[in-house]
Parts: structure tokens; sequence; C-alpha cells
């Protein structure tokens, strides 16, 4: 296969998943190495989404803004793959609490996740999604290493997410054993230990979905650390 | 010989620290204490995220340690939930530390590596991890918990209480009085969680350690990764640590323990999928 192409998509959002990409510094220059980075218009002067391979959405889409909910549409046609990256796409973070005559626009309300929207082939939660996310999502794309990619497709890591998700399907189901990972992916620090559990001050929760995908208990890639361990014995 | 459900490793022996002082505090051996401080004299580490014992009534607490004496705080084992991952945000980010060592349970070892290959909300933190110790563990309980045991049915005051350890079927205490509670009774109150869990020897460490398998005053040791394994040669080659060989009797002793973690996993999963509750997807190995 010739080199894949790459795009890069940004909608309403504070652009901190663009800048969480772009600090994978020399890394960044691997990323190059593996696709052809056709549009982000952070780094490269291009206008239209062209045809590409794989592309990151990031940012959620305004229903209010035919613009936004078209640029979507327009990168789910013209991409193979879609990667929501970043909470705001995945999970709508911090725009859930945008009701009602908040920024951008006065009448710009409501930004859904944007699987409501479109079809989205893999959700990287966080806000932002630490640097090296990106690159293993797309070094995982060209490799075509489904072993990684598929729990990034389960409908927990994007959708409607927040700290009770970690209740629902991990302490209520007994799972949990209080290691903190949680507590540790948290970017507003929404989730203190109480008594070896997680404990979630809803005020402060934007429900960004990094704890959830975080914790070792939601899913454990236990076929790519056996890969990761052999890895690690040899260098 | 090949043995069961000790994961992938290069090399196992039994280990101890040359340094009396830490054997006299630690646990067994005093191996991993013994390891941590000679990765941070070295350079190899410049902090660690560990657990100690924090108040009188056993309650742990997590810390990011820069120093020997800090170190050496974390020399026995806590027998209690120690949610101490939450502390490489710190070790990393605020102490800007740049090569942390983590010493941590099995379970704990597992969210490590998810972390390193998934960092959703990890930035910074893969790359700064130096080296991971694993501890072996078979079930872990809520301070609460340890209060029930000790207090309820041994009867001791916890403040009482200089070192706890589980082992040979037992849960010991060392103090004033020293009680032993069968591990069977004692099992009662550990947190469910553990039920599922597969591994006992940490098998996703650089270097995992216990005491099953080695005799008293020793730990048996596994060295997994080339980094893990460098680091340990490093360390026994300077005279922090000693070794001798494991005998085939200990390994099949924590043959038996570890195949039983598993096989109670597998157990408790498979009950859990029957009532149609959600499990962790993968866990099992
Ligand atoms: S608790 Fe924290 S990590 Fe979890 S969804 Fe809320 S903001 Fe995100
Ligand atoms: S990350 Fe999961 S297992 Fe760990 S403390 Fe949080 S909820 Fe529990």
């Amino acid at each position: 296969m010739s080199k894949p192409k790459f795009a890069y998509v940004h909608l309403a959002a504070c652009s901190g998943c663009e800048i969480s990409f772009l600090d994978n510094f020399e890394r960044l220059l691997d990323m190059m190495d593996m696709v052809d980075i056709e549009y982000m218009t952070l780094i490269k002067d291009a206008t239209d989404i062209p045809k590409v391979d794989i592309v990151f959405v990031d940012g959620a889409a305004c229903l209010q803004s035919e613009d936004a909910v078209e640029t979507l549409k327009k990168a789910r046609e013209n991409a193979t793959y879609l990667v929501a990256w970043g909470g705001c796409s995945s999970t709508a973070t911090i725009n859930n609490f945008s009701r009602g005559g908040q920024l951008p626009q006065p009448q710009h309300e409501s930004f859904p996740p944007i699987k409501r929207l479109v079809k989205v082939d893999a959700s990287v939660p966080g806000s932002p999604p630490g640097p090296g996310m990106a690159y293993n999502v797309i070094r995982a794309f060209v490799e075509g290493d489904l072993d990684y990619l598929k729990y990034l497709s389960s409908y927990s890591l994007g959708g409607f997410a927040c700290g009770c998700d970690l209740w629902k399907d991990i302490v209520d189901n007994g799972l949990c054993i209080g290691c903190g990972a949680c507590a540790m992916a948290c970017p507003t620090r929404a989730i203190t230990m109480v008594e070896g559990r997680p404990n979630n001050v809803f005020e402060r929760c934007v429900k960004c979905g990094a704890c959830y995908a975080q914790c070792p208990r939601s899913f454990l890639p236990t076929a790519a650390i056996e890969k990761l361990m052999d890895r690690l014995m040899e260098d | 010989m090949a043995y069961q459900g000790f994961g992938k490793y290069k090399e196992v022996l039994s280990a101890r620290s040359a340094d009396e002082e830490i054997r006299n505090i630690a646990q067994d051996g005093g191996t991993t204490t013994a390891l941590l401080c000679f990765a941070l004299e070295t350079g190899f580490i410049d902090g660690a995220v560990l657990t100690k014992k924090s108040s009188r009534e056993w309650v742990p607490a997590q810390y990011v340690a820069t120093t020997r004496d800090e170190i050496l705080q974390s020399a026995k084992s806590v027998y209690a939930l120690s949610p101490s991952l939450y502390r490489l945000k710190e070790a990393t980010r605020e102490r800007a530390l740049s090569k942390v060592g983590y010493v941590g349970l099995p379970c704990q070892i597992e969210a490590v590596r998810k972390m390193q290959l998934y960092p959703f909300g990890a930035r910074d933190i893969v790359e700064s991890l130096a080296l991971v110790i694993g501890i072996f563990c078979f079930e872990n309980f809520y301070p609460e918990s340890l209060k029930a045991i000790v207090e309820g049915l041994g009867e001791e005051p916890l403040e009482d209480v200089v070192r706890m350890r589980c082992a040979s079927g037992k849960f010991r205490t060392e103090g004033e009085k020293g009680i032993i509670v069968p591990l069977k009774q004692a099992s009662r109150y550990i947190q469910d969680g553990d039920r599922i869990c597969p591994d006992l020897v940490s098998e996703w460490a650089d270097i995992s350690a216990g005491s099953v398998g080695s005799d008293p005053g020793w730990n048996t040791v596994f060295l997994r990764t080339k980094k893990g394994h460098d680091f340990f040669q490093q360390a026994t080659g300077a005279g922090a640590i000693e070794t001798k060989e494991i005998s085939e009797e200990g390994l099949k002793a924590l043959e038996k323990l570890a195949v039983a973690k598993k096989d109670r996993a597998k157990k408790h999963i498979a009950k859990r999928e029957e009532l149609g509750l959600y499990v962790t997807r993968d866990i099992y190995y």
C-alpha cells in the first residue's frame, strides 16, 4: 500500500487536543514518515478536506452551525477511517455544558458527540489525550494492528461519558481494585480516592471519559501488553 | 523446568539486601527497598512513587520519595488498598522528576502497562517511568477490613502491630501480642475485585519480588525485562544485593499459589458472566 493520507479536522474545541497532537515533538517526524499529512490547518496551507485514508476529528460540531455539521459530514465522506480525537469529539466534554447563549455565538447551544451525527471508527477520550495516543493510533492504523484499535471502538469510550461510568461498570460490578489510575487520568482532578474507591466531585467533572478509558478494569489490552513485554525483554 | 503461572522472565532467584539496616526494617529480605536505594544513589531513578503506613492504624499513604530516608519509610508491607498511581502525576508534573520508579501490586502493574500503551490521561508519565517493580499479591483488604481481622478476629489493637504478614495460609502480626488468623477466615474481608485478578507474581513488571518460594529473610525475585535484568545485575555487582539459587520446592509452592489464583479468577469471571454482569474486557490471560 502506498503511504496513507491523513487529515486533521478541527471543530469547536479549545485546541488543546491539536496541541497535544503536536506535542509529540520529534515523534511527529515519525508520524510524518508513516502518513502524508494532507490537511491540518495549523501546519499546512490547505482549505478543502481532501480524500484521505484516516482523519482525526477534534472538537464538537455545533448543531446550530451549518458549516460545522457540513465539515463533519465531509470529513466522514472523504475518509476511510474516522477517529474522534479527544474529549470534545468523543464525549462532547465541556461542550456538554454549553447550553444556551454561550460561545462561540449566542445562539450556539448544542454540541453533541460526533458519533451522533456520523459513524465513528475509533474514539480517543481525554481532555486532551496524552500525545502518545496520536502516535499509537496512527501507527496501529498503518500497521493494521486491530488488537490495538478494537478497544477504541467500544461504546463506553465514546458517547456520553462521565466519572459515573466508573460506578456503572467498574465499582458496581465489584471490579475496582483501588489502583488510582482514574484519579491520575482525570484532567480536572474531579476524582479523589476515598477508602480505595473513586469519588467523583461532579462540579469538576467535564465528562471527558479519560478516567473510564484509563481504568485497567474497563478493558485490559492483554495481547498488546504481552507484545510490549516481549519487546521489553529484548531491549 | 517449566512452571505455570509465572509469566515470562529471564531469571528467577532468591535475593536479599546486603545492607543489614534495610534487612532489619524490611518485610522479608528487603530486596525491593535495597534496589530502590541503589537506583537512587546511581541516578537510575530520581524518585519513586511508594506506599507506607501512614498512621498507627495502618492506613496506607501514597507518596513520592526522593531520598534514601524516604524510601526506607516504605520498607514494610501494608496489606490495604493504596491507590498510588495517582501520585505518578505529582512525581512527573509537580516535582518534575524524569526517571521515576514505581512499586505496585500486580493489578497496578497492569494499569501501568495499559497506560504505557494507551496514555489517555497519562501525559509525560510514560516517558518518565524508569523502573517498574511488582510485588507478589494474592489478595488485598480495605483499611477497615484490616481492623476487622486484627481487632475483631485477632483481638489485638491495630496500633500494637509492628509488622503483618500473609504467608503459608496464615495472616500473622508481630507486635505486643501477635495474632494468627487462618487466611481462609481473613479472606472473607478481601476486596471483591481481587477475586477476578489472575496475576500473583506481577507478570508484567521489570522486576517482581515477594516472599513465597524463598527461605525466611529472603525474597523470590523474577527478572523480567532487559532493563530490569541489567539493573539487577548492576546492583548485585555493586554489592547492594546478595543472591542465591532458589529451590525447586520453593518454586513449586509458588507455582501452586499462582495457579490457584488464576483458577479462582477464571471461576469468578464465569460466575459474573453467568449473572450477566459486565466483566473487564480481555482480562484473563
Ligand atoms: S471524572 Fe475527570 S476524567 Fe472522568 S469524565 Fe470527569 S473530568 Fe473526565
Ligand atoms: S482506575 Fe478503575 S480499578 Fe483503578 S481505582 Fe479507578 S475505578 Fe478502580
